[in-house]
């Protein structure tokens, strides 16, 4: 597939409130295109929330139902329960959550909308920070980051939130990244094709967040893939493939580029490098690295048992 | 007609039933559970058409409630205490969204430590939230409150979600006789749910998004229309319900032996229903008292308190505490009559936590203020033990 096949039809119209360069607009408008008009969408609070723009203008073009933080799995239960009741079950239920409303307070909902097989598909676009309320530290935030609850670095590693989805055993499950547009809105489609609870999760860097120019989210985004920062993978029935770099990365035609390059494009990662270098926390990032591409490895090489 | 004898949590459950809903999400509590227990059965046996969702914890309830009422489809729930809790981000979702949704709370006291005995303070702690709230005395008055509930919420003017309350066990878990109508007599009283809003992919909205001053406030006093309309209609719907089928419980307030009274208990509930044997031997005793069961908490009846406080003491029994002010039936009852002619009003906290409240007791309330016993400008602890002190 090529940009040009990718459907005319604009179902996010101009004038959305986002930041400048945001990926965040860019892959909702790429995903909306992928699914079409017979779609409803579930949006927690998020910056998706914010940037809907004030009532009574709205740049969506399809319906949206804004939830509370918690609970857009919920949600997505009850819109396919009365879809189902109005005899319209044929509509994509999305739900469109940030990292925060998915790997933190939207878990427990999520998780039971995906046991209770929900027709639907969760869609986390994950910038690995709260960025509306002020890019305070989240489940996904990578260890070392500078945020603005984390002052001197996050001490944790992110919680692996694709690991815990596969574990509900669902039809589909990916992982992608609106800097491999193609391979995002494929996924999407794919989704859409597939009943019961599915689950994508796109990496969206966050310029104001990550502190690096605005215009480069989408180099931003394409780095963080070949630094081997983000796995693009699918996983059908439970059987995981990786895709495009990620790979050339696990069949050992493409070296992932060093992480360090990654690192220093963003100013929430300065403090590693500055004043001084920290050793210790740069070899933690590499320990974490090779330890992830050892589990997907495993993952490639014998999937996840289907139901 | 046919008639039940069962618990109310069964007679609650036949109700909801004839009600058509289209979707029912759970989750189970103590001791509401028999009504979701008694739905999901009927919805897998092929008696109620409907989709019963079983939700992982009362918040995301509310939420997939919400959500389905906001496609525009009849809904239903139940709950109790904790869970009415922790449903209260949501209560206040489902009334701002102007959700019709229909939901029972079986009044039940708040932990720690555990106690699933009756108490009202778990839908008391809930009266911001913008729902209209109904409290049950009796099995038959559930079956007909059930139905007048979605009618009412339903209601062009109103659009506010309706909790219909009754205590824990005593009410829930006691078998009582209730007279049941047949399902054509529910289709004619309640027609099909018509929703005044609702999301569809034909129609796109966007619902709920930010929202500035510039609206804010207007879109509260919708709402506080809405629940001044359900003052007028829940009378007028109990009286058209009356002219159908010949059953009347009251309106705001169910007004029992208050003719020539010169004390007016006002109670809730089970003791509501308890109060009516208290009377009655008062008035055997030659005590002028009467009863005001206050069958609705919003829309408060302020009106109506003020009609029957003229010239009258009011006693006010709550078992329900907002601790550092104390009873609310007693405080808001003392603020809407304030300036109405030799009106008094009393208070009495009782049966908190589920301690039994028989007749005995009220009759005893109601003569420590008739017998100047009492402080109107202090609430009084009934049946209290010694606490050592603390």
């Amino acid at each position: 597939m090529a940009i040009k096949d990718l459907a005319r039809q604009e179902l996010m119209h101009p004038g959305a409130g986002s930041c400048p360069g945001c990926v965040d607009l860019l892959s909702l408008r790429m995903t909306l295109k992928a699914l079409g008009e017979k779609t409803v969408l579930v949006i927690p609070a998020s910056c998706t929330a914010s940037i809907e723009c004030s009532y009574p203008k709205t740049p969506f073009q399809v319906p949206v139902l804004t939830m509370a933080f918690a609970a857009s799995g919920a949600a997505a239960s009850g819109v396919a329960a009365a879809l189902k009741r109005l005899g319209d079950d044929d509509v994509n239920v999305v739900v469109w959550a940030g990292d925060g409303g998915t790997y933190d307070i939207g878990l427990q909902a999520m998780s039971g909308a995906m046991e209770r097989g929900t027709n639907f598909i969760f869609i986390c676009y994950n910038n690995e920070i709260y960025s509306n309320t002020g890019i305070q530290r989240s489940g996904a935030t990578p260890f070392g980051a500078w945020t603005t609850t984390t002052w001197t670095g996050k001490s944790e590693q992110r919680k692996d939130m694709l690991g815990i989805v596969m574990a509900h055993r669902l039809p589909y499950i990916a992982s992608a990244s609106p800097s491999y547009i193609e391979d995002l809105y494929r996924k999407v489609q794919k989704a859409a094709s597939i009943k019961g609870p599915k689950y994508l999760e796109f990496h969206t860097p966050c310029a104001p967040g990550w502190r690096f120019p605005m215009e480069q989210t989408v180099e931003m985004g394409r780095l963080a893939v070949e630094c081997g920062a983000w796995p693009l993978l699918e996983a059908v029935n439970g059987k995981v493939e990786f895709n495009l770099r990620s790979k050339q990365i696990l069949d050992g035609k493409y070296e992932r580029k060093p992480i360090e390059e990654y690192l220093k494009a963003q100013g929430r990662f300065a403090h590693l490098f500055r004043p001084e270098r920290d050793e210790k926390a740069l070899a933690e990032i590499e320990r974490w690295l090779d330890a992830e591409w050892e589990h997907y490895r495993q993952l490639a090489s014998c999937g996840v048992a289907a139901a | 007609m046919t008639t039940m004898f069962d618990v109310g949590n069964k007679v609650a459950a036949k109700a909801v039933q004839l009600c058509r809903p289209e979707v029912i999400a759970a989750y189970p509590i103590t001791p509401q559970t028999v009504i979701v227990e008694e739905l999901a059965r009927m919805v897998q046996a092929g008696e109620l058409s409907a989709e019963y969702l079983c939700v992982e914890s009362e918040h995301s309830v509310m939420a997939a409630t919400c959500a389905a009422a906001s496609m525009g489809v009849r809904t239903f729930t139940a709950t109790s205490s904790q869970g009415l809790a922790f449903m209260h981000e949501m209560l206040h979702w489902a009334s701002l969204s102007r959700l019709p949704i229909v939901m029972i709370n079986v009044n039940r006291a708040l932990g720690p430590g555990w106690s699933i005995w009756v108490d009202e303070t778990d839908s008391m702690s809930q009266r911001d939230t913008g729902w209209i709230q109904i409290y049950c005395s009796t099995a038959q008055e559930i079956f007909d409150t059930v139905i007048q509930a979605f009618k009412l919420a339903e209601h062009r003017d109103v659009q506010l979600p309706v909790m219909i309350n009754y205590s824990a066990f005593t009410i829930s878990h006691t078998m009582m006789p209730a007279d049941i109508l047949s399902q054509e007599d529910v289709d004619a009283f309640l027609p099909a749910f018509e929703a005044y809003w609702r999301l569809d992919w034909r129609n796109p909205v966007t619902f709920g998004n930010v929202i500035s001053d510039e609206y804010a406030m207007e879109k509260r006093y919708t709402m506080y229309r809405g629940m001044e309309a359900a003052k007028q209609l829940i009378p007028e719907i109990a009286r058209e319900y009356e002219q159908t089928f010949g059953r009347y419980h009251g309106g705001l307030i169910e007004e029992y032996r208050l003719d020539d009274a010169e004390y007016v208990l006002l109670a809730m509930a089970a003791i509501g229903s308890e109060a009516k044997v208290a009377v009655d031997n008062l008035r055997d005793k030659g005590y002028k008292v009467g009863l005001g069961r206050m069958r609705v908490i919003r829309p408060f009846p302020d009106e109506e308190l003020r009609r029957i406080g003229k010239g009258r003491t009011l006693i006010a029994l709550d078992r329900n505490i907002s601790v550092g002010s104390g009873g609310v039936v007693y405080h808001e009852t003392r603020s809407a009559v304030l300036g109405v002619e030799g009106c008094k009003v009393y208070g009495y906290l009782a049966g908190i936590g589920g301690r039994d409240v028989t007749y005995e007791d009220i009759e005893g309330m109601a003569l420590k203020v008739i017998n100047g016993e009492a402080d109107p400008d202090v609430v009084g602890w009934w049946d209290l033990k010694d606490t050592g002190g603390k």
